[in-house]
């Protein structure tokens, strides 16, 4: 504080005693409307802390006589959000399938639902837009192991694949040739170069596509059938294609007869509900392959 | 004191140094603007305008202008909800707001070109703040009466009397504010229903905002701020001095023929003298307070009222009139020094604005009548980028869109170009593998395909081919095209 009040001597305005390069301040009173408008901020203040969560205790804080909580506001809204949704998803998780395409508003909801039903828990395997990855299946193209049917795709999100928690999962095995002994390797080599020539390809050793056709009638024409169209009874691939899960080259054919991958999905029946069900299924089969 | 003493005093009698200039305080406080009514060929055209002018603001929005089912038939409606612009005959969409941005564009030049030839008529007649100010003050005149009784009114204790006077006034102000901020809203909504809704309640939380704002600023604007606005918020008058030249037409108080000014008696010479009685009648009808025979300056708002309170008065003592007149410095100069007026329209600054402006309308006019109706618009999906099917062709999936601004509904039929031996499928359509479409939209508004496109391995010559989407309207054969990347794998 000054101890002298110096007055200025141009306006007879008191000086703050503040000085900067020679320029003093001065006091001027603050403008009315400015002073009650910071008087009202400061009323209101006040008001809002007694209304609303503000001081806190030492051991939890003072909650507002209103009694208003953040979460609960976000909870009522999350509420409000599913009540509106609530028509849609009561239509979609009874309504059957084929009946659900065909209703403009339903399938609208219903893709982009399933959409964001897709994004969260099947891209990342299957890839955003079912592009699929190195050893997960596309879901995009038109090979389907276990059919691509709306009824199938829904079948097999609903049980999975070889998830052994379900008792009626999908399931198929494929006995590992060369680990079990019952293809040696030049067998081996041989039916990797036949099961080549049903796609349409020059096998790399036409004599041993001859000796390995013989192999394949005996051992694998079962599963995957003489014209190497597959069984999605079974689950077995069809080998008559230009698409290869595991892979297309010589080795990696000869590969996966020696000791075959397979692959797991979960059962999403349970984990979500029918409607995300219904709702994925319409997606998945909206991405290009669907039958 | 010798007579070349008082001589000498007199020549520097209101000098005033800088230091004494500067103990003039800072702030000035309101002084509160009294208009007297004013009767004459300016005031004339000023009624002829603002009525001219609330007419087409409070009536506008009813007019109605048939665009066939399904569209509204308000002649000028902004669609805020529909994403639509209606005027008249033309119908903007989002996208197309850059006619916005000319019109205002137009409208700015217009004034520039307006102020350079005739000063500040935007301001003394057309300007909303003027007409309403003008509404308002008459008003006030019909209720408190004219400049003194007004003046002697304020100064009264209060009565039941004035308490009456001061509170109808505010009430009709507060009723026509009222009715200005209920029609601005009018210019968003289908206008005869929406009053019903208004009035019944049902209109939505943001249209009772609206109107109360507009409301309340229309009655704080013109009822208390009134030429604060123009003097203090206005940014216009700021940089008006640019626009302005010793050409431009603008309110002028003729000294060399008014002055010496000084009080005149009835029947003495008027020689050696000027016209200008000093009555101040051009100070007491101005609305901003002004004496306008200190020259041009900022607060002047063009208006004239001067010039016919001054006529009004040159008439009674029967000089001449027109002593404050709309007139040119240029020409005040000639007319100082007796030589003839000269008006010049055509000079490089108005030629230049008339050029600009007539480049921006011609552009304007040819994109509004060239305007398309049907607009393709094409989204590569980005995952998959492309699918090997299991024949070994390449699929691309696209998210094709047809803008249909007509208010029929489009059939069309989609082809494909650029790569041999591409098909299509729809999405939702049975045919599959087709080489032509058909695809139809509903009136005005955006049709969303998904559209498989899928190419033989065989015919794909590089990971990244241009192809084309050709879109024909199958009624008026009109066509646009399309083009997108068809993605596969490298070769």
């Amino acid at each position: 504080m000054p101890t002298k009040v110096e007055k200025d001597a141009l306006t007879g305005t008191e000086t703050t005693g503040h000085e900067w390069d020679g320029i003093k301040e001065l006091n001027n009173p603050l403008p009315r409307w400015w002073l009650y408008i910071f008087y009202a901020t400061i009323i209101f203040s006040v008001i809002w802390m007694l209304l609303y969560p503000s001081v806190p205790w030492l051991n939890g804080y003072f909650g507002g006589l209103l009694g208003y909580q953040q979460r609960e506001v976000i909870e009522d809204q999350i509420g409000n959000a599913r009540q509106a949704q609530a028509q849609f998803l009561d239509a979609i998780a009874e309504s059957d399938l084929t009946a659900l395409s065909e209703d403009p508003d339903l399938f609208q909801f219903a893709l982009t639902g399933g959409e964001a039903a897709y994004n969260n828990n099947c891209a990342p395997c299957h890839g955003l837009g079912g592009a699929g990855q190195a050893n997960y299946p596309v879901l995009a193209d038109d090979v389907w192991l276990w059919g691509g049917s709306m009824e199938d795709i829904h079948h097999t999100l609903d049980v999975g694949v070889r998830w052994e928690e379900n008792q009626d999962t999908r399931f198929s095995l494929m006995p590992a040739y060369g680990t079990l002994g019952i293809f040696d390797r030049d067998q081996i080599r041989d039916v990797a170069n036949y099961v080549l020539t049903l796609s349409g390809q020059a096998a790399p050793d036409p004599e041993a596509a001859e000796r390995g056709a013989a192999l394949y009638a005996e051992q694998c024409a079962l599963c995957h059938m003489d014209d190497g169209s597959g069984d999605r009874l079974q689950g077995s691939p069809a080998l008559n294609d230009q698409l290869w899960l595991y892979g297309g080259e010589l080795e990696e054919i000869m590969a996966q007869i020696s000791a075959p991958r397979h692959g797991v999905m979960p059962a999403w029946g349970g984990r979500l509900d029918p409607a995300t069900l219904n709702m994925l299924t319409l997606y998945v089969h909206s991405l290009g392959g669907g039958e | 004191m010798p007579d070349d003493q008082t001589q000498l005093y007199a020549d520097t009698a209101d000098v005033q140094s800088r230091e004494e200039q500067k103990k003039a305080p800072l702030f000035a406080g309101h002084v509160k603007v009294y208009p007297k009514k004013v009767a004459g060929v300016v005031r004339r055209y000023k009624w002829a305008v603002l009525i001219g002018l609330l007419a087409i603001y409070y009536l506008a929005p009813w007019l109605r202008w048939d665009r066939g089912a399904g569209v509204p038939d308000q002649a000028i409606l902004i669609d805020l909800p529909n994403r639509r612009a209606y005027f008249f005959f033309i119908e903007i969409w989002p996208q197309e707001v850059y006619y916005l941005t000319v019109i205002l564009i137009v409208a700015a030049l217009g004034l520039f070109l307006a102020t350079s030839l005739f000063g500040r008529i935007w301001c003394g007649f057309t300007c909303p703040q003027t007409v309403w100010t003008d509404l308002f003050m008459w008003v006030e005149r019909l209720i408190e009466g004219d400049r003194n009784a007004r003046m002697r009114l304020d100064k009264a204790r209060m009565t039941t009397g004035k308490a009456a006077r001061k509170v109808s006034k505010h009430a009709v102000w507060l009723i026509i504010a009222f009715a200005t901020g209920g029609a601005w809203v009018l210019y968003f909504q289908n206008a005869p229903t929406f009053v019903v809704d208004f009035f019944t309640g049902q209109a939505g939380v943001g249209s009772y905002f609206f109107v109360g704002l507009f409301t309340a600023t229309t009655y704080l604007l013109a009822g208390w701020a009134r030429e604060q606005v123009c003097t203090y918020m206005c940014p216009w008058p700021r940089f008006q001095a640019a626009l302005l030249d010793e050409d431009s037409l603008v309110v002028t108080y003729q000294s060399w023929r008014g002055e010496p000014r000084g009080k005149h008696k009835r029947g003495t010479s008027w020689d050696d003298r000027g016209d200008c009685i000093d009555c101040k009648a051009c100070v007491s009808v101005c609305p901003t307070g002004i004496d306008i025979r200190d020259g041009i300056q900022l607060e002047c708002i063009g208006c004239g009222l001067c010039i016919d309170a001054c006529n009004d008065i040159m008439d009674k003592v029967g000089r001449p009139r027109e002593l404050i007149t709309f007139d040119s410095e240029r020409n005040q100069a000639l007319a100082a020094e007796g030589k003839p007026k000269r008006m010049r329209i055509v000079r490089p600054r108005t030629i230049a604005y008339v050029v600009v402006l007539a480049l921006l309308i011609g552009a304007m006019a040819i994109g509004l009548s060239s305007r398309s109706t049907l607009e393709l618009t094409l989204a590569h999906d980005r995952s998959p980028l492309f699918v090997t099917l299991s024949d070994g062709d390449i699929r691309n999936g696209y998210e094709v869109r047809i803008l249909n601004k007509t208010h029929e509904e489009g059939v069309y039929t989609l082809a494909l170009d650029g790569i041999e031996g591409a098909t299509m499928s729809i999405a939702g359509q049975a045919a599959d593998d087709v080489v032509e479409a058909t695809l139809t939209a509903q009136p005005d508004s955006i049709a969303s395909y998904r559209v498989f496109v899928t190419v033989p391995a065989a015919d794909l010559t590089s990971d990244r081919v241009l192809l084309n989407f050709i879109l024909t309207d199958v009624s008026t054969g009109a066509t646009v095209l399309g083009e997108e990347a068809f993605r596969g794998p490298e070769p």
